[in-house]
């Protein structure tokens, strides 16, 4: 790879062991995806939850955190582990407590702002179009390439520290244009009526796209949807297919026609109809069934999503069998607080989590600890990941599961 | 007689192993129980199986970013796969290999690795040179 004079420093040790690391970590990256050289980023985003770091990321993170060095590009997490102000309620032990203390000690000792979110484009600070950045969550990564127009790489954990200890990330993948060019073409003949039906319409495509290489394009959508609805669809593609970005025709900012989004004659479309939606949905039915855990999450919920659960829930109360979680980012927790939404969820037994995402919580454990198997959910993600962690799922929209958290058996 | 299979350049170094394979992808968060080191998603073709010191052979990674941290964990306790072969990794699995020292090839030459390697086959994975060894 070609180093810049800088770059060489940094690689040399000449401005902290933590940088070196951080030079000799993205070049290994960037030889395994040909990259020439690096690219300049403004901004990074980790995901760095106790149960995926364990033990040994989170030693691992306090021993880059002793050296001192801090990051020098704006830096931010994803959702946490561990709610420290709801967690003994939840099954989760004193272990992992601290493990998440430990993890966020050592990240602000690095320099890194604990936004603790999966939705920073929605409340932090969105990357513009041709934006380089460095972002390390699925769901943040498609939407900011898709709806943006911004430039990143799915980048775990010690690939967005690289990034943010260098501000550099290997230029490979979605940092360069021509990666950008559809290579799917999707027809689709029903326009999704709710978040879920987004999700489903993101988890199919996603799973007959199949890999990250793979850029869908969609045509068919009549009218511009909502932020929401674009993060419920680009989070299940991305966790259904690995798919890092997708354009829409006439909607997202690469894909103004057709023609514009392909090099050359666009590839023939795999139609995509109302019983497919129909059918995907299918697989996740159970009607009549106890429900454990009903969860809203997987993206953390929007101000309005969480306006949407208060106003469902307004004079109702949970079934005493059921538990109802509710995540959201601290930030918008704390315009809920401000605004009396959290009062009005929880005052029907619904427990609003601050900064998490249930599946980040060591979802295996929590469903241990409290004797859970069926859980229900809005949210395409989640029902795609939970069953790994042992897990029924069951797919729903937000009425139905508010309505089934109320009866305590899915309506 | 071995026989010689040429892939791109990986992550990692030389590991000598016996194959687990699946025309199946991966996830660490996903697909896996990382106490017991089995394969615990019911959909999944290995569910059930162990994956500690096995090379896994594999089709491609999906879903999130957590298998990168998580494949240093895995390491750290000692119960990760030796080595990870796909037909094409995604950004992920790369780094989260090169931070947990498991080894990583993608891209074979000679067509589908999860149809070219058999359950059990004993493995030489070298990934400075792009070649994995089929004894």
């Amino acid at each position: 790879m070609k180093l810049s004079e800088e770059e060489q420093s940094m690689l040399a040790g000449e401005q902290g062991a933590a940088r070196k690391w951080a030079m000799e970590h993205m070049m290994q990256v960037g030889r395994q995806f040909d990259a020439d050289d690096f690219v300049n980023v403004s901004q990074a985003h980790m995901m760095a939850d106790p149960e995926s770091l364990g033990a040994a990321g989170v030693s691992f993170l306090e021993d880059l955190a002793a050296q001192g060095d801090k990051v020098r590009i704006p830096m931010i997490t994803d959702p946490r582990g561990v709610d420290l102000s709801y967690y003994k309620e939840l099954g989760q032990t004193e272990t992992m407590a601290d493990l998440e203390r430990r993890t966020i000690a050592a990240c602000s000792a690095l320099g890194i702002l604990m936004t603790d979110t999966c939705i920073n484009y929605q409340t932090i600070m969105p990357p513009v179009q041709g934006d380089h950045v460095a972002f390390g969550d699925t769901g943040v990564v498609i939407y900011s390439n898709s709806v943006l127009g911004a430039y990143s790489n799915f980048e775990g954990g010690p690939s967005s520290l690289a990034a943010g200890l260098t501000g550099r990330t290997p230029r490979y993948g979605l940092h360069l244009p021509e990666k950008r060019k559809g290579t799917q073409l999707f027809s689709v003949e029903y326009q999704p009526k709710n978040l879920t039906e987004w999700g489903i319409l993101g988890g199919i495509i996603g799973q007959k796209a199949g890999s990250y290489w793979q850029v869908p394009v969609v045509t068919g959508i009549e009218s511009a949807p909502s932020s929401d609805d674009m993060k419920h669809f680009g989070a299940a593609m991305a966790s259904y297919g690995s798919i890092p970005l997708f354009h829409i025709v006439g909607v997202t900012p690469e894909a103004p026609t057709l023609a514009s989004v392909f090099d050359g004659p666009p590839p023939s479309s795999t139609t995509i109809t109302e019983a497919d939606i129909h059918q995907f949905q299918g697989n996740f039915g159970a009607q009549g069934e106890k429900v454990d855990v009903v969860v809203f999450a997987a993206p953390q919920l929007s101000l309005m999503e969480m306006s949407q659960v208060a106003a469902l829930l307004d004079g109702r109360t949970v079934h005493p069998k059921t538990t109802l979680i509710v995540c959201t980012s601290p930030s918008v927790a704390a315009d809920c607080d401000r605004l009396e939404i959290t009062k009005r969820i929880e005052n029907s037994g619904a427990k609003v989590l601050r900064g998490t995402c249930f599946y980040q919580q060591f979802a295996r454990e929590m469903a241990e600890a409290n004797g859970w198997h069926r859980l229900l959910s809005n949210s395409t993600k989640i029902v795609n990941i939970i069953s790994g962690y042992g897990y029924q799922p069951s797919l729903a929209n937000m009425e139905a599961c508010i309505d089934s958290a109320v009866a305590g058996e899915i309506v | 007689m071995s026989q010689i299979l040429k892939c791109h350049v990986g992550i990692g170094e030389t590991v000598r192993g016996q194959a687990l394979v699946a025309d199946d992808n991966f996830s660490a968060r996903y697909d896996l129980d990382r106490l017991k080191g089995v394969f615990s998603r019911p959909a999944h073709k290995l569910v059930g199986q162990s994956y500690v010191d096995r090379i896994l052979v594999l089709n491609t990674a999906k879903g999130g970013v957590a298998s990168a941290w998580m494949l240093h964990e895995m390491k750290a306790r000692g119960m990760a796969p030796k080595a990870i072969l796909f037909n094409q990794a995604n950004t992920i699995l790369a780094q989260g290999a090169a931070l947990a020292g498991i080894s990583l090839c993608d891209r074979f030459e000679e067509g589908d690795v999860t149809q070219l390697i058999k359950n059990g086959d004993e493995l030489v994975v070298d990934p400075l040179t792009g070649t994995v060894e089929i004894l």
